[in-house]
């Protein structure tokens, strides 16, 4: 299983995955982090620009990546009632 | 209804630049997040799963035409065209920008509302009788009083650290339609033998991980000095409330371990020492309040006759219309629970023809329900009609009023990061299986489902006819299934009915409930409430898990 790095955008509240240089809204853009992935986490945090970074589990191959908890898929994907206010990235129906 | 004085816009003024200062320092990096994070919720703003939920009050439910207008245009400026109408007769904004924040205050301030006391461990939003001033059973408008806790409670220095949250609704009618006895202040209005004014008083109910029914702390405090009485109630709670533990913080949790008779006798010798002290209000300020809620400007020669020849103005008279005190007038309820709709979301668009339909026929007033709708308490029987066909054209007249289809819901793990499990999709499977078939949700009668997506309750499960709870199960959303609740002046909490299910499960348990009841109701007209509490758990059970 892969972890991935997600957290929110200060100035937005946006849904934001760590894409290995800087941050995407899309979930296909995120990269599997490694070992460095608590030492990322403390240096986001010390930042102060983004909300809850935290390290998640996922399934699949990168492009293709899918939490494993209902509650992160619907923060990649969006409401599952709205479809219309979807992300893009990431389908509902995978909710 | 009241209009803010310049010490109310004062007050808003101030907190609304403090808050902008804040939110500056914060987006500059000069404040951390574990810094700003109290501040912002104190400001009714929090961080949800997509984006910035903002929480805005309505005061007692009550609002203007042009505040609906304003709050519409706040959804189509800030949010994404829509916004939500909670449990607790605010509204909720799901998609807010941090960085527009300061942009939408002065929206809000420039109609009198703002977004404070929305969280945190503070006296919040006092909620009422969305009935209030129009029902023929109350003995007064309880809003005057609703005010006068609010101005009494806003930015109260001594409680604004409580325990934890605090919610006080006010009634006047022997009917509750503000679910008083599962509030942490419950002030219901009446009469003492000499006929004078005052409120029964309950203390200590709630929902959430621990519900409990209010119990009576007072059976009758004058009018004159509520205020100070609710001030011992606070003193009493703000001194022993537990914050060593956040689960057991609540005041239910000091009340039940003190005893009813113990809290009583704390509360009575703090208000011996408070009441002298001149903290109530003067009578001078209850008249100037009580006059910014004047009786409407009646047309007394209006006809107390609808034409019903319409079937289906008549089916939504039936079902959303209620007898209003005034001959000529009725109370009509706006379902926000249409076919396929997620309970209480209106989309801008909608709130503007409410707020036009306000301020050209229901005297410029939209009262929030805790149910999550919407209404118009003085309308002309004579304008119902247009009323109805405006409504409808915005799909706003849903007939559905306490029906099986009328769900309470609260966002669920759609939008809520405290959320178990969504809520939303298990209450429109749920309506689904009837929103096509009127006649049958008819027969069915008032039925009150309620969900929630987690233990804290906002979805009112524990006072659910039916009530649902998702929970977490190894990962997966799993739905609790409770009978028996009721918010009402008949106050019971609902039980667990057996073992969970998951979301296909829960939807069909309901369905078998429902179907049980119809072949085991003593009457058409006996409630699934009252079967179930005439037969008891056990064949419900049965019927259930066979």
């Amino acid at each position: 299983m892969s972890r991935i790095l997600t957290g929110n955008r200060l100035e937005t509240g946006d849904v934001l995955y760590w894409a290995g240089s800087d941050w995407s809204t899309r979930i296909a853009d995120a990269i599997a982090i490694g070992d460095e992935g608590e030492a990322l986490v403390a240096q986001h945090i010390a930042a102060e620009r983004i909300n809850d970074p935290v390290l998640i589990d996922v399934t699949g191959e990168p492009g293709n990546f899918l939490p494993t908890t209902t509650r992160e898929r619907v923060r990649a994907s969006g409401p599952s009632v709205r479809a219309d206010l979807a992300r893009g990235s990431l389908s509902v129906e995978v909710i | 209804m009241y209009v803010y004085d310049k010490y109310d816009q004062a007050i808003v003024d101030a907190r609304v630049a403090e808050f902008k200062d804040q939110v500056g320092r914060r987006l500059r990096n000069e404040i951390t997040e574990d810094q700003f994070k109290p501040l912002r919720l104190m400001n009714g703003l929090y961080l949800q799963l997509h984006a910035y939920m903002l929480r805005v009050a309505i005061p007692y439910g009550t609002l203007s035409g042009t505040q609906m207008a304003a709050l519409a245009d706040i959804g189509r400026k800030y949010d994404r065209d829509y916004g939500h109408f909670t449990t607790r007769q605010n509204i909720q904004y799901n998609w807010i920008k941090l960085e527009q924040f300061s942009d939408l205050l002065d929206d809000l301030s420039k109609v009198e509302m703002h977004a404070f006391q929305t969280s945190g461990n503070c006296i919040r939003n006092i909620s009422s009788d969305q009935f209030a001033g129009a029902a023929a059973d109350e003995l007064a408008d309880p809003r005057p009083y609703a005010e006068l806790l609010r101005q009494w409670s806003t930015l109260h220095p001594e409680f604004s650290f409580l325990p934890r949250k605090f919610k006080i609704a006010v009634i006047a009618s022997e009917t509750d339609r503000a679910a008083i006895q599962l509030h942490d202040i419950g002030l219901q209005l009446r009469k003492n033998n000499a006929g004078d004014l005052g409120f029964r008083v309950y203390v200590g109910g709630g929902m959430g991980r621990t519900p409990i029914i209010g119990k009576i702390v007072r059976d009758f405090i004058p009018m004159s000095q509520f205020l100070s009485y609710s001030e011992a109630i606070l003193r009493v709670y703000n001194r022993y409330g537990r914050r060593d533990n956040i689960y057991k913080a609540r005041i239910k949790i000091l009340v039940t371990e003190l005893g009813i008779e113990e809290f009583t006798a704390q509360v009575e010798a703090e208000w011996a020492l408070l009441e002298p002290l001149g903290l109530d209000a003067p009578k001078a300020e209850y008249d100037r309040i009580i006059a910014q809620f004047p009786e409407p400007d009646y047309d007394l020669s209006a006809s107390d006759t609808l034409d019903l020849s319409d079937p289906d103005f008549a089916v939504w008279v039936k079902q959303n219309v209620h007898g209003h005190k005034q001959p000529g007038y009725a109370i009509a309820t706006i379902s926000l629970k249409p076919k396929r709709g997620i309970p209480g979301d209106a989309s801008s668009d909608q709130m503007d023809v409410v707020a036009d339909v306000a301020k050209r026929y229901a005297q410029d007033e939209i009262r929030v329900t805790h149910s999550q709708n919407l209404v118009l308490a003085h309308v002309k029987k004579a304008d119902l009609y247009a009323v109805w066909q405006a409504l409808d054209a915005a799909d706003l007249a849903t007939p559905n009023l306490d029906l099986v289809t009328d769900i309470i819901v609260c966002p669920g793990m759609d939008y809520c990061t405290l959320a178990n499990a969504r809520s939303i999709p298990i209450a429109q499977r749920i309506a689904a299986k009837f929103e096509t078939n009127l006649p049958e949700q008819q027969d069915i009668g008032e039925l009150k489902i309620k969900v929630s997506g987690c233990i804290n309750g906002c979805g009112h499960h524990h006072a659910g006819h039916i009530g649902i709870l998702g929970v977490d199960k190894k990962g997966e959303e799993a739905y609790q299934l409770l009978l028996g609740g009721s918010g009402a002046e008949d106050a019971s909490l609902a039980k667990i009915l057996g073992p969970g299910f998951d979301e296909n499960g829960i939807v069909a348990a309901v369905d078998k409930l429902i179907a049980f009841y119809r072949t085991a109701r003593a009457a058409p007209d006996e409630r699934f409430l009252d079967t179930y509490r005439r037969l008891g758990a056990a064949p419900f059970k049965q019927a259930v898990y066979g």
